[in-house]
């Protein structure tokens, strides 16, 4: 997985600053719990980098790796989070059970609603898809009845893991939670990196750099941007059904297009270029929203100045500047 | 039998009319050249030929089998490759990178998750023997952005070869280069066709490439097939020079 994490960039690292990147990055998350008390931080904060990572580095796999703009990957997030919530308040008191059909409804209602628009391009594909955030945003505050409406499906909470020969306490033991989400996270990562650096992988990276050239190379853009644009809204669900097991709660903002728009920023701001980068662009935009919101209700505007001053001063992102500097 | 053959196309554009009523057969391992005044219709008629759009009216036939409706993707997967005026590359890639993407769709490996190590190898060879061919191997690790021009070209054209293509469709291949660059490129063109016995259809400006290089030449002048014919039949044809070689100088 780590030969994914420079596919396409221009300053490439060496073999060895990429191991030393993997090192660095699965210390730092495999650590947390040790030294996040010390800093002011507290656990549930490192899980919300992780479930957010996650879904901007899915996101990602359609932006940064394919070269296709999507403005309503909260619908798929927040389709997630729903579908594990009402798998955990109507089906069965499983956490496993709850990710799988938070997975399911997330990714098959993208793959089926991508059909629809991967014909379209740039600014027309980019817009249907707030579109479908937005509808899929007012089913879930209109249906009072299923999913709580405005205020937001309540009234269930994660199980613990029953593993046969012994049961983890996921429910109120907040690291083992966060490790919880750690194994999930590494292992969406994971198969991720692999995607990304298969012929499958180049595929999608040739439609990015050139799509003319691509198809005349014999690649079928259309069906190649549906499967992308399907895997990514599969992980990102996944993502969202990760974000109910972390909050025990699923509210229709998890749908909005501001979310949409948060994921996108992250992502950006992190680099997109860079396989890591919409992760340690969550990680800066969860802790500044959590440092400044509680100093002023404004704190959007902050993030968004911090974010203009990023794209301005390093239009590849923090990893990417990152990575150029170590390469010079 | 012809390799490709084209009958009485034709291409509007509201009411612009393009390419009118133009037809012409290309035989296996044949160079043809098309050239015209800009404004002739070559690109779009060149268009057609590729899968860009289809015709107005007309019928193309690809070694013998119809083709004119059919989208791109199921022509390059007949054997039919090109390249652009403009040079189409993938730009934050290496040459080998480039080439590669090409090869692993030519090798049928674009959905897949893995390369078997014969994959690999297969891939792999072709990979060098397109740079071998195209004089690019000791610039193979370069990022084909920041090469000269005449070597992206290169580059373009060993990705259209890994698609084995039975009929290489080359649009404008000198455009904007100097002196050295066309030398470069009108040599590889001449081995394509010369060693490796590729059929070739270019659309050129430069007409010193175009004398030295074609074995037939095809002259479109406002839409409409002008003259068909040998080098020599071409050069000495006096409704060509009226329209075409005389202006041109």
């Amino acid at each position: 997985m780590n030969s994914a994490t420079t596919v396409g960039t221009t300053a490439r690292p060496s073999i060895d600053s990429r191991w030393l990147q993997l090192i660095v990055i699965w210390a730092v998350l495999l650590t947390v719990p040790l030294w996040l008390p010390f800093v002011g931080g507290y656990t549930a904060l490192a899980g919300r980098v992780l479930v957010l990572g996650l879904a901007a580095m899915s996101f990602n796999i359609l932006l940064g790796f394919t070269g296709v703009m999507s403005f309503g990957h909260a619908a798929y997030f927040g389709l997630g989070a729903y579908g594990a919530g009402l798998a955990l308040k109507y089906l069965a008191a499983s956490t496993p059970l709850a990710i799988v059909m938070g997975t399911l409804l997330g990714g098959v209602l993208g793959a089926l609603f991508g059909l629809l628009i991967v014909r379209r391009r740039g600014v027309y594909f980019a817009m249907v898809t707030v579109a479908f955030g937005q509808v899929a945003f007012y089913v879930a505050y209109s249906w009072n009845d299923l999913t709580g409406g405005y205020d937001g499906l309540r009234g269930f909470t994660r199980e613990p893991l029953h593993l046969g020969f012994t049961d983890i306490d996921i429910t109120n033991n907040g690291n083992l939670f966060y490790y919880f989400l750690l194994f999930v996270f590494a292992i969406a990562v994971a198969l991720q990196g692999l995607l990304l650096a298969s012929p499958l992988g180049r595929t999608w990276l040739a439609i990015r750099e050139n799509e003319r050239r691509a198809r005349f190379l014999g690649i079928p853009i259309e069906r190649h941007i549906w499967l992308a644009f399907t895997i990514s809204c599969f992980f990102t669900a996944l993502a969202g059904s990760l974000y109910a097991l972390l909050n025990n709660f699923a509210d229709p903002m998890a749908l909005h297009y501001s979310l949409s728009g948060e994921i996108v920023i992250m992502t950006v701001m992190g680099g997109m270029r860079a396989f890591w980068g919409p992760l340690l662009g969550a990680a800066v935009f969860v802790v500044l929203q959590d440092y400044i919101s509680s100093m002023t209700v404004n704190w959007m505007s902050f993030i968004g100045l911090i974010f203009v001053l990023v794209v301005l001063f390093f239009p590849r992102g923090l990893l990417g500047m990152l990575r150029r500097r170590d390469a010079a | 039998m012809s390799m490709l053959e084209v009958r009485g196309v034709s291409k509007h554009f509201g009411s612009l009319r393009a390419v009118q009523d133009v037809s012409l057969t290309v035989a296996p391992g044949e160079l043809r050249a098309i050239i015209g005044p800009n404004g002739a219709g070559k690109t779009t008629f060149f268009n057609m030929i590729s899968g860009f759009f289809p015709p107005t009216t007309g019928e193309i036939m690809f070694d013998g089998e119809v083709i004119t409706q059919l989208p791109v993707a199921a022509r390059v997967a007949r054997g039919m490759a090109r390249t652009f005026q403009i040079t189409e590359i993938f730009p934050e890639l290496t040459v080998r990178e480039n080439i590669r993407i090409g090869a692993e769709s030519a090798a049928g490996l674009r959905l897949a998750l893995w390369r078997s190590a014969a994959d690999a190898r297969r891939v792999e060879g072709t990979i060098d023997e397109m740079l071998t061919l195209t004089g690019l191997t000791t610039k193979a690790d370069r990022l084909v952005g920041e090469m000269s021009h005449g070597d992206q070209r290169a580059a373009e054209i060993a990705m259209a070869l890994t698609l084995k293509p039975r009929l290489l469709l080359l649009d404008e291949p000198t455009a904007g280069m100097g002196e050295q660059e066309t030398y470069q490129i009108a040599g590889l063109i001449r081995r394509l066709h010369k060693n490796s016995n590729y059929t070739i259809i270019l659309v050129e400006h430069d007409m010193r490439v175009v004398f030295n290089l074609a074995d037939r030449i095809c002259v479109l002048d406002q839409g409409k097939l002008l003259a068909d014919g040998t080098p020599s039949e071409i050069a000495s044809d006096p409704h060509v020079q009226e329209a075409y070689l005389g202006k041109a100088g």
